[in-house]
């Protein structure tokens, strides 16, 4: 199953390389990453994205959580959340193909963020399902490039991660 | 206030926490930290051969004291070669600290002579890692190194140190910090109330009981309290490689070791309990054999301070997170006060199967045979020593024999390589705990193949005087290699054969340490006596013993605890 979890960590250099060599030492999956320090600039907060049972995910949580620069962490999917992932496609298209791109963009949501005579390039946000959902509309096209985010994501109500 | 370099702060520090020795080898980035260290007294330095043996000798210390153990080593080279070291102590949860010089900071990145990044190098074997930005932060990451090292489930800690933080005209003001705490790092102090409570219901409701104690117990200084709660319960004891001597193996209660050279009675009594009392133990897949098949009636009640040994391997019925000691003095009170007794004719029915299981392996091995066993110098080596010696072994079928045979009463007597394995740890890690003990009998049981893979080290025992024995059982192979070859490659032999041993009596004459060769039987005894009569002096005791011993039992791969191999011709 899928599991979102997000980690909140030392703003120390080497602290990421800490939690990505653990996936890869331990033999864990990781699907998306995303890190950026918060609002106090002593603290980083990392989301990732990984698939295993139930038991792998608690041996990624437990191992997460011994790692001395880790904080806190949870589990977001253990609870109702929000989750976001921002995407970047540069998309050649002219002729009649832009008016079909612009309203494939309309559909999504998204927005055209730059343009030439004969590029779109388009902006999409929202779960990653919309994002495959969007590349799989536009798989007629001539897609140039592609740019995710990855997941990043909070618990809806009361619920924080913070100290 | 006291203005100090860098490198007085390093020696300083190490005084102000109470250590005696540190063990290393100096080099271009640590000269500065080498410096400061000689115009000083408090702190000895001892110079190693071999930046690895300074790990093991400070890892032999560490396991014999429960205290960290120290490392000084210079940039590159120097710090690489301590990699070996640090995995072993990471693997067995020994708490070391490793102090290594750094290039230049302005050079970090740039390739720089004898520059490797062993902060990154290292990462997947410490508990954690510092690396200094400026003189100043010395003393409270030294003391954030210790901690760590020392609390929670124990670990190596690297301290990477740039050249230029110890500059010995840069002076920075010198404050020893007391204590430390890390928002990110409190390790628990105190298992769970309820969960205690019911492991207890479950302890004194059992039919089939087991306890399996692990290392936890003996780095978690809980022995005595594992002993009471046994005794009260009047339960069966196995011990994890890691965990001998945490319950006394001459005590009838105990089965001996379990897992894949466990004691036959052990093995069997695992897979029939319908409960196991896991102690600071994880599981290991040597203990194990096929999870699947492990101990099919068993609920597990799992005690232990990291709670990723938890359900990793095998799932627990009832976790408990928390110091061992702790949680067994809990354990103890709520026995006391409990308005039940545990169920004694069903322990009584219980021992008896297990008294039985005690009849047919039972240890044996050919007492008839002309050569010297292996089993037969360890009991020598046992008898000569009063069973009171601490015994560092190296890696290899001399390991299990001296696991099986020396019964270890005490815990911190027992140095070994459990996890990692690491051939070439038993010499310096034996000297570690020499220095440390002075006074005590300390005996390094190898085999020719690991005696060599750090045999420089007795120089340093001739330099500083160090009067361990080396009990060499010398069956002129690599002795576990070739009983895998005997058993699962047809005999073939492939390289675990040594053919131009060196004449270790010749470089024991070179090193002006004493030679005892042992080659019959009727001589075992005496020799080893002699041997350990001369107690100031470093003895070698080469003692030839049978190459075609196998070491039994020995569970079958993939098989539930229960399968074993018994001899050569007889299996479960």
């Amino acid at each position: 199953m899928r599991h979102i979890i997000s980690v909140l960590m030392e703003n120390e250099p080497g602290a990421l390389s800490r939690v990505v060599g653990l996936f890869s030492q331990r033999n864990f999956n990781i699907e998306t990453l995303n890190v950026a320090p918060t609002d106090d600039p002593t603290l980083s907060r990392l989301t990732l994205t990984t698939f295993g049972s139930d038991q792998v995910v608690e041996q990624i949580t437990k191992q997460l959580n011994k790692l001395i620069d880790v904080v806190k962490l949870v589990d977001l999917t253990e609870g109702q959340h929000i989750e976001r992932e921002m995407m970047l496609v540069k998309v050649r298209a002219s002729g009649a193909q832009r008016a079909e791109v612009k309203r494939t963009v309309d559909i999504f949501r998204g927005n055209i963020v730059d343009m030439t005579p004969s590029i779109y390039t388009i902006q999409v946000v929202g779960e990653s399902d919309k994002l495959d959902g969007f590349l799989h509309a536009l798989s007629g096209m001539h897609i140039l490039e592609v740019v995710r985010t990855g997941v990043s994501g909070i618990a809806r109500g009361e619920k924080t991660l913070s100290l | 206030m006291e203005l100090l370099s860098g490198g007085e702060m390093i020696a300083r520090f190490l005084k102000d926490e109470g250590v005696e020795y540190i063990y290393g080898y100096p080099g271009g980035a640590a000269l500065h930290i080498y410096d400061a260290l000689h115009r000083q007294s408090d702190v000895k330095h001892i110079l190693v051969r071999h930046e690895q043996a300074a790990t093991h000798m400070a890892d032999g210390y560490a396991r014999a004291t429960g205290k960290p153990g120290v490392v000084l080593v210079t940039s590159g080279p120097g710090a690489t070669n301590t990699v070996t070291g640090i995995a072993t102590a990471f693997m067995d949860s020994i708490p070391m600290v490793v102090i290594c010089g750094q290039v230049m900071s302005y050079l970090i990145g740039e390739d720089a002579f004898q520059e490797t990044d062993m902060v990154g190098v290292s990462r997947p074997i410490v508990k954690h890692s510092f690396s200094v930005k400026h003189p100043s932060e010395i003393p409270l990451i030294l003391k954030k190194a210790f901690h760590i090292a020392n609390s929670g489930r124990p670990g190596p800690v690297v301290v990477d140190v740039p050249k230029d933080m110890t500059m010995p005209n840069e002076k920075f003001e010198y404050n020893f910090p007391e204590s430390v705490s890390l928002r990110s790092y409190t390790p628990p102090t105190k298992g769970h109330s309820g969960q205690i409570k019911k492991a207890v219901d479950l302890l004194l409701a059992a039919k089939r009981p087991m306890i399996y104690a692990g290392g936890g117990v003996i780095m978690g200084g809980a022995s005595e309290q594992l002993t009471k709660l046994a005794k009260e319960l009047g339960y069966p004891v196995t011990n994890t490689l890691m965990g001998l001597g945490g319950y006394s193996a001459t005590d009838d209660q105990s089965v001996g070791m379990l897992g894949m050279h466990g004691s036959y009675e052990a093995n069997q009594a695992m897979h029939h309990s319908d409960l196991i009392l896991a102690i600071g133990a994880r599981f290991d897949d040597r203990v194990t054999n096929d999870p699947d098949k492990f101990c099919p009636s068993a609920k597990i009640i799992h005690v232990d301070i990291d709670p990723a040994s938890i359900s990793k391997t095998i799932r627990a019925d009832v976790p408990i997170v928390g110091p061992v000691i702790q949680v067994l003095e809990e354990m103890m009170g709520l026995i006391d006060d409990a308005p039940t007794r545990t169920n004694q004719d069903a322990i009584a029915g219980w021992w008896k199967q297990i008294n039985e299981w005690r009849q047919v392996h039972g240890g044996r091995y050919d007492t008839s045979s002309e050569k010297i066993k292996p089993q037969a110098a360890v009991e020598a080596c046992w008898r000569a020593t009063n069973g009171d010696a601490y015994v560092a072994s190296d890696v290899g079928q001399h390991q299990m024999f001296t696991a099986q045979y020396y019964k270890f009463s005490k815990p911190y007597r027992w140095i070994n390589s459990g996890g990692l394995g690491t051939m070439g740890f038993g010499l310096p890690a034996a000297m570690g705990v020499k220095m440390n003990f002075p006074e005590e009998t300390v005996v390094c049981v190898t085999g020719e193949g690991s005696i060599q893979m750090n045999i420089q080290e007795l120089s340093t025992c001739l330099q500083y005087g160090i009067p361990v024995k080396i009990l060499c059982l010398n069956n002129g192979s690599l002795g576990m290699v070739r009983q895998w070859q005997d058993m699962n490659y047809e005999g073939r032999h492939s390289n675990s054969y040594m053919d131009s041993l060196p004449e270790f009596k010749t470089l024991m004459d070179a090193y002006r340490h004493k030679y005892v060769e042992i080659r019959t039987k009727d001589e075992l005894d005496a020799k080893m006596e002699e041997a350990f009569a001369m107690t100031d002096q470093l003895v070698f005791i080469n003692c030839y013993v049978d190459p075609e011993e196998h070491v039994y039992p020995m569970q079958v791969p993939r098989g539930s605890m229960r399968d074993m191999f018994l001899s050569k011709t007889e299996r479960t």
